[in-house]
């Protein structure tokens, strides 16, 4: 028995100069900043307050900050996409087949899995029970395991680029290409279990904020007073506990035939690879729900924040959620229209998919009315939600042109169809990701972002994004398929060249965002907002101090409404400065590190599994279920903050805000 | 117009809002602790059911793509099932009795009852481990067919739960020798049992499923 399984030197690529001199900076990277930490003194305090930390806003940001990152490598892949095609008439360009189609495969699923599900789920751990009115999600060490592991995932997904290689079969392995006939390396093992190990953290943290936002919300905030961003988080992870189980079983019957020889989607003994194509579907279009559905909330927030009007047609809104998150189950069928079902299975799903715009398209009506007649501030946050109203209804029109079956058979597997679910993914769950990050910012530092850059930003994304998708959908129509490494017509290639000059300035507006987190660091007390409240918001979370403390909410607030701050903000005027409330003691869950431990030995397990190592499996899932066993027997699961405590820091708050509105009542 | 008391009454946030008052529904606030708990364990459990379902919707895609191996009909044996089926709801029957004991605060009777739990649990294990090394040692293993891959996999997964439950029979058991009936232990007592039934509930589909409808084909 080898004692490491299949890995040996051979695994590293010593003979490819770009992942070796790519992954050479980012160890450097790393370790430069591990370096600073220690050298400086902040590891305890990164162990203590970060690391270990079970509180949702900690979390949020830790969550918001890895998809920040792997953005970066997600994006990376993009511009050498981009450049691949922009050289590649008539040669073999610069990116050898091989390792081209480890880099499309890896940007897809860094951009889906390690991305957009973090940056979203890390706003809704941040806002969510601020929104609710409460001092915890529901199951708070579950939260930091479930961070842990998706970040195991993102981990074992770059430990890709060094030891070993990708998946080279797109960024869902469809069988059989994706067998161990087809595909006998490491690739697709590693995009299994990472998915898998970060598919049970978005699982746990699915089931964390169903429970949290049904079962724990402020005195008064009945359903149908929650914000809009409540309702369309609810909805996300229902869908995260009704699809992500599909995806759980369809990958592991994979590992299965991988791994044990079994027969699931062979081409022979009877396996049925289009049994895979359904499987992975029916978890891929609630997937796209998932991603968009908090999106939507973001904007219905920004938008009516912005505009100084309550969110028009609160009710439709709602129903169109729920309607979507029921008819998302519906349509996943569209994802493969030639595959053979026949006339009427494809009419079935085209017409479903087609009725599933129709709640969509109400959403965008109620946010352009909700604007109509509003005293519109057109900060950064705002311009992203514009931004993305112009853009996602083109990217909503290209959809419903592919839900058309008779199109769908000129146009699948055409950068058309790239062109569309970029068009939605960036001009929809990006847009709305960074008009979040811009206007929850203070909240979870008490400082704002810099205007200016922010705003430079926005339109070097909107306009990169338009030079960049435009020319794939012209491509896509004259016939271009997706994922070419090269091709032999002439005419395509200035449309490339658009593109790419596309993704450069995609490139410019990324390089401003890390200027302007940069420069908003360096002049962070000229941005401070000591209020808590910098936009003049509407919901709960500007009720408390930013950032706010340990434990959200001195006092559980008492709802009365719909905008439940901004009806507050309106009594409060028409009062003197309400009495100091009588201040109690509180618990706040006390920090752990299970969810750190957790995830290092799930690393373990992982790695050991891809290669085969297999004493080292055992220890893994050994050692995670030790870790579990000794967070079970601990006595003390709580900490008190003492009333004194809690009184000192709600007065300042109390102080600062009504300063505040007392300095505007002056002027 | 005061805009402290019903703001619009178009804005059915704005209106009163009648009934649910409880905590955790409605108006009344957050849930205790223990609702929380049991209800997040529910969205779990139903979330485990919806991974049986697709490992039931691959077995039943794949149940006749036997690839000229051994068919459903030539390899169950309804016998050896039967007894499996009485001893995991025996089990579940001892799981309740434990659930009571424990709601009684009576360590003694809460021991023997998850101990029969357990040794129930235990025998339908091996019964199962014992049927799959037949398969396997008459050439029906999980890589001869599609049918037989499904067929593994499907019941593995039960039983792959079965075996963690025993695991964690264990464990719960041990830390109620250790600290008590405390409160948090009560809890994972209640997901416990909730875990042990629904598992009864998956096996009653594979029962009726798979291997009755598989051995009257």
């Amino acid at each position: 028995m080898k004692l490491l399984g299949n890995l040996d030197w051979s695994a590293i690529p010593l003979d490819q100069p770009i992942p070796m001199i790519a992954s050479g900076v980012v160890a450097l990277g790393i370790l430069a900043v591990l370096g600073w930490i220690v050298l400086s003194g902040r590891l305890p305090y990164l162990w203590r307050e970060w690391i270990t930390s079970v509180d949702h806003k900690r979390i949020g940001v830790m969550y918001c900050l890895l998809a920040l990152v792997m953005l970066l490598r997600g994006f990376s892949d993009a511009i050498m996409m981009r450049s691949q095609q922009a050289l590649a008439l008539h040669s073999m360009g610069y990116l050898p087949p091989e390792h081209y189609d480890q880099v499309f495969s890896a940007h897809g699923t860094i951009m889906i899995f390690f991305v957009a599900m973090p940056f979203l789920i890390g706003l809704m751990n941040l806002v969510l029970p601020l929104q609710l009115g409460v001092r915890d999600v529901a199951f708070p060490t579950l939260n930091s395991v479930s961070f842990w592991l998706t970040a195991t995932g993102a981990l074992l997904v770059n430990i890709s680029l060094v030891i070993g290689e990708f998946a080279r079969t797109g960024w869902l392995p469809y069988p059989p290409l994706s067998e161990l006939r087809y595909s006998p390396g490491v690739g697709v093992d590693y995009y299994l279990w990472s998915l898998q190990i970060s598919g049970v953290g978005t699982l746990l943290t699915g089931i964390n904020f169903v429970t949290t936002i049904l079962k724990l919300r402020a005195p008064g905030m009945g359903y149908l007073r929650m914000p809009m961003f409540c309702w369309t988080s609810l909805a996300s992870s229902l869908l995260i506990v009704a699809a992500f189980p599909i995806l759980t079983a369809t990958l592991a019957m994979l590992i299965l035939d991988r791994y044990l020889g079994f027969h699931f989607f062979t081409n022979e003994a009877g396996g049925n690879m289009m049994m895979f194509v359904n499987l992975i579907w029916a978890w891929g279009h609630p997937e796209v729900y998932i991603l968009i559905l908090p999106a939507f909330g973001i904007f219905s927030e920004v938008v009516s924040t912005f505009s100084g009007k309550p969110l028009f047609g609160y009710r439709s809104m709602v129903m169109a959620t729920m309607a979507i998150c029921l008819l998302s189950f519906m349509v996943w069928l569209h994802h493969f229209f030639t595959m053979g079902a026949g006339a009427d299975v494809n009419a079935f799903f085209g017409i479903m998919s087609t009725i599933i715009a129709v709640p969509t398209g109400v959403k965008v009506f109620n946010w352009l009315f909700t604007i109509y007649g509003g005293r519109v501030r057109f900060t950064s946050p705002m311009l992203w939600a514009i931004g993305f109203m112009v853009t996602f209804v083109i990217g909503g029109m290209t959809g419903v042109l592919l839900a058309i079956p008779p199109a769908d058979f000129v146009l699948h597997n055409s950068l058309f169809l790239v062109a569309h679910f970029h068009n939605v993914i960036i001009g929809g769950v990006l847009f709305g990701a960074f008009a979040g990050y811009t206007y929850w910012f203070p909240k979870a530092f008490g400082f704002k972002l810099h205007e200016g850059l922010g705003q430079a930003a926005f339109w070097c994304w909107l306009i990169g994004f338009y030079l960049a998708f435009t020319p794939l959908y012209v491509l896509g129509l004259m016939g271009m398929t997706r994922r070419l490494q090269h091709y032999d017509v002439p005419a395509w290639q200035p449309w490339t060249w658009v593109a790419m000059a596309g993704a450069c300035l995609i490139l410019v507006g990324i390089c401003c965002q890390i200027a302007q987190l940069w420069v908003s660091i360096a002049r962070r007390e000229s941005l401070r907002d000591v209020t808590g409240d910098p936009w003049n918001g509407r919901s709960l979370e500007w009720s408390t101090a930013s950032p706010p403390p340990a434990f959200n909410f001195a006092i559980l607030p008492d709802v009365h409404g719909e905008d439940a701050y901004w009806g507050m903000k309106q009594r409060a005027l028409n009062e003197d400065a309400a009495a100091e409330p009588a201040y109690e003691a509180i618990e706040v869950p006390r920090n752990s590190p299970t969810g750190f431990v957790c995830a290092f030995f799930a690393t373990g397990m992982g790695f050991a599994l891809i290669w085969h190592i297999w004493w080292l499996a055992i220890a893994g899932i050994l050692g995670a279920w030790a870790t579990f066993v000794v967070f079970a027997w601990r006595d003390r699961t709580e900490s008190e903050i003492p009333a004194e405590e809690v009184a000192r820091i709600d007065r300042a708050n109390r102080a600062a805000r009504l300063g505040a509105s007392t300095r505007e009542a002056v002027t | 117009m005061s805009l402290a008391e019903p703001m619009d009454p178009n804005r059915v946030g704005d209106l009163p809002i009648e009934g649910g008052e409880a905590p955790g529904r409605g108006l009344g606030g957050p849930a205790p602790v223990r609702i929380v708990v049991g209800y997040g364990f529910w969205i779990f459990i139903l979330s485990d059911m919806v991974m049986f379902s697709a490992f039931f919707a691959a077995y039943a895609v794949l149940a006749g793509a036997t690839a000229g191996g051994p068919t459903a009909k030539q390899i169950f044996d309804l016998n050896n099932v039967a007894i499996e089926t009485g001893c995991l709801l025996a089990s579940s029957f001892a799981c309740g009795m434990a659930s009571l004991a424990a709601g009684a605060r009576n360590p003694l009777w809460f021991h023997v009852s998850m101990a029969a739990t357990f040794v129930l649990g235990a025998i339908f294990l091996g019964l199962e481990l014992k049927e799959f090394a037949g398969l396997a040692a008459q050439g029906a293993g999980p890589q001869r067919s599609a049918f037989l891959s499904a067929f593994f996999t499907l019941v593995g997964c039960h039983g792959a739960h079965i075996t963690a439950g025993l695991a964690w029979l264990l464990t719960m058991s041990a830390q109620v020798v250790a600290k008590g009936f405390r409160a948090d232990i009560m809890r994972r007592i209640l997901c416990f049992t909730l875990f042990w039934h629904a598992l009864d509930i998956i096996w009653v589909a594979i029962f009726t499923i798979v291997y009755l409808i598989g051995a009257g084909r």
